[in-house]
């Protein structure tokens, strides 16, 4: 049992409206499993990949010309930090899929910097998901996954891979950097799915 | 741009909860380049759902820990494998 | 190579604050009772662990600054560092209060008074603190071996531990400090501000041929560039030891 340490209360505070076990918090912490990666916009290109090996891409003024949404969503870290009300906007996934022929189930994200997260097809459509470039009415920064990151508000907030480069279509279900070592497959922050077995 | 990282040493007590053994001082070869050097040499990315330590010449990812309530998760795949000095006992 | 210790079990200890000692305007000393503490060697550190009454817990790790024969464990903590607990230890802890921390772990960064080569101590900020361990070890242990520091601070009142640095040069005989201050300089300083370079260590470490044992601690761009510095000097890579702490210190 932890000795309880008087006078600490750390910078988050419960509250009953967040999934079990998080801590409400007003900053914007910074997590990463790297060093920022640093792209050229002119090189920058986001995509999307079918099992069959079919590609579509976007440079970055394509993804801008592409139909936006602004969005308010709520964050949920699994290291036990949450932040509502955050505003985006960015591009829809249904948006991205809209011409893209697929029998997948399965999605491996894949980040610049190597970084990748798996989620099932159906957590990214239907309105649940986007490419998102700009944040709080100013564009992404780079520590928060600028120029563009994946948004997935209602699982926990590792599957929101920053600096996404692709989208990967998968017949068959394929970990990510944290799911192969102990987090959740799936991560719903409502069930606390944080690692495996949760 | 404030990239935060620290060092090897910073594995030393999670590490010290799976092995008897200062994991730190072992060697190990990057998988990626090559490059050969102690765990406490490696950069260490610790403002994460884990620790992720990445060789300091090629960026590749050495090892990686996760700990969770009542368990852990270690990934050494990134080293060929570690030596570890060790005494010689009769 | 660094001889692998085979350790004893390792768990999370109750410390209570002892006494704080306010070193700077930014800076304390907490001295704690550890009952049972097992021993360390200078340079190693401690991983600190807070638990709030509604169980949120954090940790952070710290360099331990008291000598090994001291019995009581000493550690520094800045209150302008970010995160959640240095600000509540440089802030909130009063004698009484109760944390815990484990250690002492890193078996790496560590002098020990065998070692008979010269060494060079390189501190940016906080990272004194191990190395202030190795000098306060030093002069436990009687040791001869010869010393240097360079201290890069800020300014005159950001250099932790300066009056007790003063008085070991000159009583513990072969320890030689100089200070490198990168925004303010003491009035009558011979030279205006300005970063470590190789100038400056060339005049206050020890050359290269002597083969000193390095050991440079501080935030990471300073530990990366004082690092360099050295090893373009000519010190093997292998005898420059280097202790990266988070922006803020630790």
């Amino acid at each position: 049992m932890s000795v309880i340490t008087r006078g600490f209360s750390g910078r988050g505070r419960r509250g009953a409206d967040l999934p079990p076990g998080q801590y409400l918090t007003e900053d914007f912490p910074v997590l990463s499993a790297g060093p920022t990666p640093k792209v050229d916009l002119d090189q920058w290109e986001f995509g999307v990949t079918t099992e069959t090996g079919q590609r579509h891409r976007w440079s970055w003024p394509e993804l801008l010309a592409l139909p936006s949404e602004t969005i308010t969503v709520d964050l949920h870290c699994v290291t036990k930090w949450s932040k509502l009300g955050t505003t985006w906007r960015g591009v829809s996934i249904d948006t991205v899929l809209a011409d893209v022929d697929s029998a997948a189930d399965f999605v491996l994200a894949h980040s610049y910097g190597g970084y990748t997260t798996n989620l099932p097809l159906e957590d990214l459509v239907d309105g649940k998901a986007w490419v998102a470039y700009e944040y709080d009415g100013e564009a992404l920064a780079p520590e928060h996954g600028g120029p563009a990151r994946l948004l997935v508000p209602h699982l926990y907030l590792w599957k929101s891979a920053k600096w996404v480069r692709e989208i990967q279509l998968l017949l068959e279900d394929q970990q990510g950097f944290w799911e192969s070592l102990g987090y959740h497959n799936y991560g719903d922050p409502w069930r606390e799915q944080r690692y495996w077995g949760d | 741009m404030t990239d935060v990282w620290v060092d090897g040493n910073e594995l030393a007590g999670p590490l010290r909860e799976l092995f008897d053994v200062d994991v730190t001082v072992a060697r190990g070869r990057c998988v990626g380049c090559g490059r050969e050097g102690m765990v406490a040499e490696a950069i260490v990315f610790d403002r994460a759902p884990g620790l992720v330590a990445r060789c300091p010449g090629c960026n590749s990812v050495l090892l990686r820990m996760v700990r969770g309530p009542g368990r852990a998760w270690l990934d050494l795949r990134g080293v060929t494998c570690l030596e570890f000095a060790l005494p010689d006992t009769p | 190579m660094a001889r692998t210790a085979i350790l004893g079990r390792l768990i999370w200890r109750v410390a209570t604050v002892a006494e704080i000692r306010e070193e700077t305007d930014a800076a304390r000393t907490l001295v704690l009772d550890v009952p049972e503490w097992p021993g360390h060697v200078a340079g190693q550190h401690v991983d600190v662990r807070l638990t709030a009454e509604d169980g949120y817990s954090t940790q952070r790790s710290f360099s331990i600054a008291s000598a090994p024969d001291s019995s009581t464990l000493e550690l520094m903590v800045q209150r302008i560092e970010d995160g959640e607990v240095s600000p509540y230890l440089a802030g909130v802890a009063s004698p009484g209060d109760r944390f815990e921390l484990r250690g002492p772990v890193g078996g790496y960064f560590t002098w020990q008074t065998a070692d008979p080569a010269p060494v060079l101590l390189v501190a940016g900020g906080s990272g004194i603190v191990p190395l202030m361990c190795m000098i306060r070890t030093r002069a436990a242990e009687s040791s001869r071996v010869p010393f240097r520091l360079v201290y890069s601070v800020r300014g005159p009142s950001a250099a932790v531990y300066a009056t007790e640095l003063a008085r070991r040069v000159r009583d513990d005989k072969g320890l030689d400090v100089a200070y490198v201050y990168t925004r303010a300089v003491p009035d009558g300083w011979p030279r205006p501000p300005g970063r470590l370079d190789a100038v400056r260590l060339g005049e206050a470490g020890w050359p290269a041929q002597f083969e000193p044992s390095c050991y440079v601690c501080g935030p990471t761009g300073f530990v990366e560039a004082a690092a360099d510095l050295l090893v373009a000097a000519g010190n093997a890579p292998e005898r420059v030891k280097t202790e990266r702490f988070g922006p803020s210190g630790g």
